[in-house]
């Protein structure tokens, strides 16, 4: 997607406001994927293989139901089964649509060095300028869901894009049309929001006490959100982790470090250069030849 | 003092003449490209070096062949380095340095502490950077690394690169500052009243033996 979007409300790299005069005033959109609802059917990773024109490489099995079993540069959703033996000793099957969370302050904008490779549009998805991408890696860094991959063969940075071709003409995500169950919701994050607290309580009555919205504070929230049988636990689905956010080195790496950084460079140079003009060079004259002489005879 | 001198002093040999000037080069093709990477207001030195991936592609490899160029410098470069009791004295009026005011000074050897400290700093910085660098190689290495050690890595060869910038500014502002430090490392040879002046120790060492006319 190009700049003239006009609206952009964040973009790597750069100091200066973007072309934001278009707002998301209707609000920012969500998409919610309810684990509940889900039965490991993968058509949302067939759904996003078609939509975007990609094939990953035919794989071995792994001894589990992952496939392909991480995300790549050619597999930007993935269905990650995890077997969960609850207190009562049944098995539950948790099964968690992988792919980026489209966090509302995304660590991977943040590592970015490249002005432009990823941007933040107003309705709140984060997206990847690959023409920009330099292939540093720092989004990988940055990222704390472990979501970007970098490709083998280009060495551009990948990931899910949320379908924002697609939702900038009103489409909902590939993904979400093809969810046979309904588990995949998308619309305006309120709508969202309020769907999900309406299954959140269906799901208590139902014997889940623990029932809940995961939309993590410590990123500021994501675009993506997931209603947990669990959300007590985020952890047993396949490691989804219980408190996201960008990490303090990550934070300090990017923020605070680069203009102090800049600023103590420059400062060394310009006291170089002042003690220069006040002081002046240490210059060796005739005194100092002739006295080098006299040493040189004073000791044979 | 200008003009040739039949009795100057050789203080850099060819050999290290050429390594240091190399690994100098090296540097400053490094701290652009490090810069340009590390804040936005400076990925216009990008255009350097081809384009922002070019310079991604070739910082790391300019990186190894500095600190394997570095490292036959330093070689040479350790023994003279080593802090002497004396050199802590000079630390002390470390004002008196700066005023230029080095009749009050202990005596100096081959290099004095200013300059030894800083070769420290140097050596300390690069390892940091080549150990650092490698884990944040994303093409071939950072896959063998768990995510915190990236970071501690991407952190910490920032860190590293910083002090190391203004460690290098420090010793380029005072080999413009000691008037004749440049021809030293340009053209080798030295004054005597150069010698007898900021290195009075290694001087005596230096023309020891050595017939004067």
């Amino acid at each position: 997607m190009a700049l003239q979007s006009l609206d952009i409300i964040r973009r790597s790299a750069t100091t200066l406001p973007e072309p934001e005069v278009r707002g998301a005033y209707t609000g920012q959109v969500a998409k919610l994927i309810d684990t509940t609802k889900c039965i490991g059917c993968k058509a949302c990773q067939v759904a996003c293989m078609e939509w975007n024109d990609l094939r990953d490489d035919i794989g071995t099995c792994t001894g589990h139901y992952d496939n392909p079993h991480d995300l790549s540069e050619h597999s930007w959703t993935l269905m990650r089964f995890a077997e969960y033996e609850n207190p009562k000793g049944d098995l539950e099957w948790l099964i968690r649509k992988d792919g980026c969370m489209h966090c509302e302050d995304p660590g991977c904008l943040k590592a970015c060095p490249s002005p432009g490779a990823i941007v933040q549009y107003a309705n709140g998805i984060v997206d990847f300028h690959e023409e920009n991408c330099i292939g540093c890696g720092y989004c990988v860094t940055g990222c704390p869901f472990d979501v970007p991959r970098i490709s083998k063969k280009d060495k551009k940075a990948y990931k899910c894009t949320l379908c924002s071709d697609r939702v900038a003409v009103g489409l909902e995500p590939a993904c979400v049309k093809a969810c046979p169950t309904g588990a995949i919701v998308f619309g305006t994050k309120e709508d969202m929001t309020q769907h999900a607290a309406e299954r959140i309580e269906d799901l208590k009555t139902r014997g889940f006490a623990e029932a809940g919205l995961y939309d993590p504070a410590g990123v500021g929230g994501t675009h993506v959100m997931y209603v947990l049988h669990h959300a007590d636990q985020p952890a047993l689905y396949s490691g989804l982790p219980d408190n996201p956010k960008i990490s303090p080195m990550v934070r300090l790496w990017k923020g605070a470090a680069k203009p102090l950084a800049l600023f103590a460079i420059f400062a060394t140079a310009a006291a170089g250069f002042l003690h220069y003009i006040g002081i002046g060079p240490n210059e060796t004259d005739e005194a100092d030849e002739d006295a080098a002489r006299r040493e040189r005879e004073k000791t044979p | 003092m200008n003009g040739p001198r039949k009795d100057e002093i050789v203080r850099y040999s060819p050999r290290i003449r050429v390594n240091h000037w190399i690994v100098a080069i090296s540097f400053v093709l490094l701290a652009l490209s490090g810069l340009a990477l590390f804040h936005p207001a400076m990925f216009w030195l990008t255009g350097l070096f081809g384009g922002g991936p070019w310079t991604r592609i070739l910082h790391p490899f300019i990186g190894v062949f500095m600190a394997a160029v570095f490292f036959l410098l330093g070689r040479t470069m350790w023994q003279d380095n080593r802090m002497q009791p004396r050199d802590w004295l000079w630390l002390k009026k470390i004002e008196d340095v700066a005023n230029n005011r080095e009749e009050n000074l202990p005596e100096v050897g081959r290099y004095n502490a200013g300059q030894k400290l800083l070769f420290f700093t140097i050596v300390a910085c690069l390892i940091g950077l080549l150990l650092s660098g490698i884990v944040i190689w994303r093409v071939y290495f950072s896959a063998f690394f768990s995510i915190g050690v990236i970071r501690f890595a991407s952190l910490l060869h920032a860190l590293c690169a910083f002090v190391l910038i203004c460690a290098i500014i420090v010793h380029i502002y005072a080999a413009i500052w000691v008037k004749g430090s440049i021809r030293a490392m340009t053209r080798g040879k030295v004054t005597p009243g150069w010698a007898w002046k900021h290195h009075r120790a290694w001087y005596r060492e230096a023309t020891k033996g050595i017939q004067h006319k």
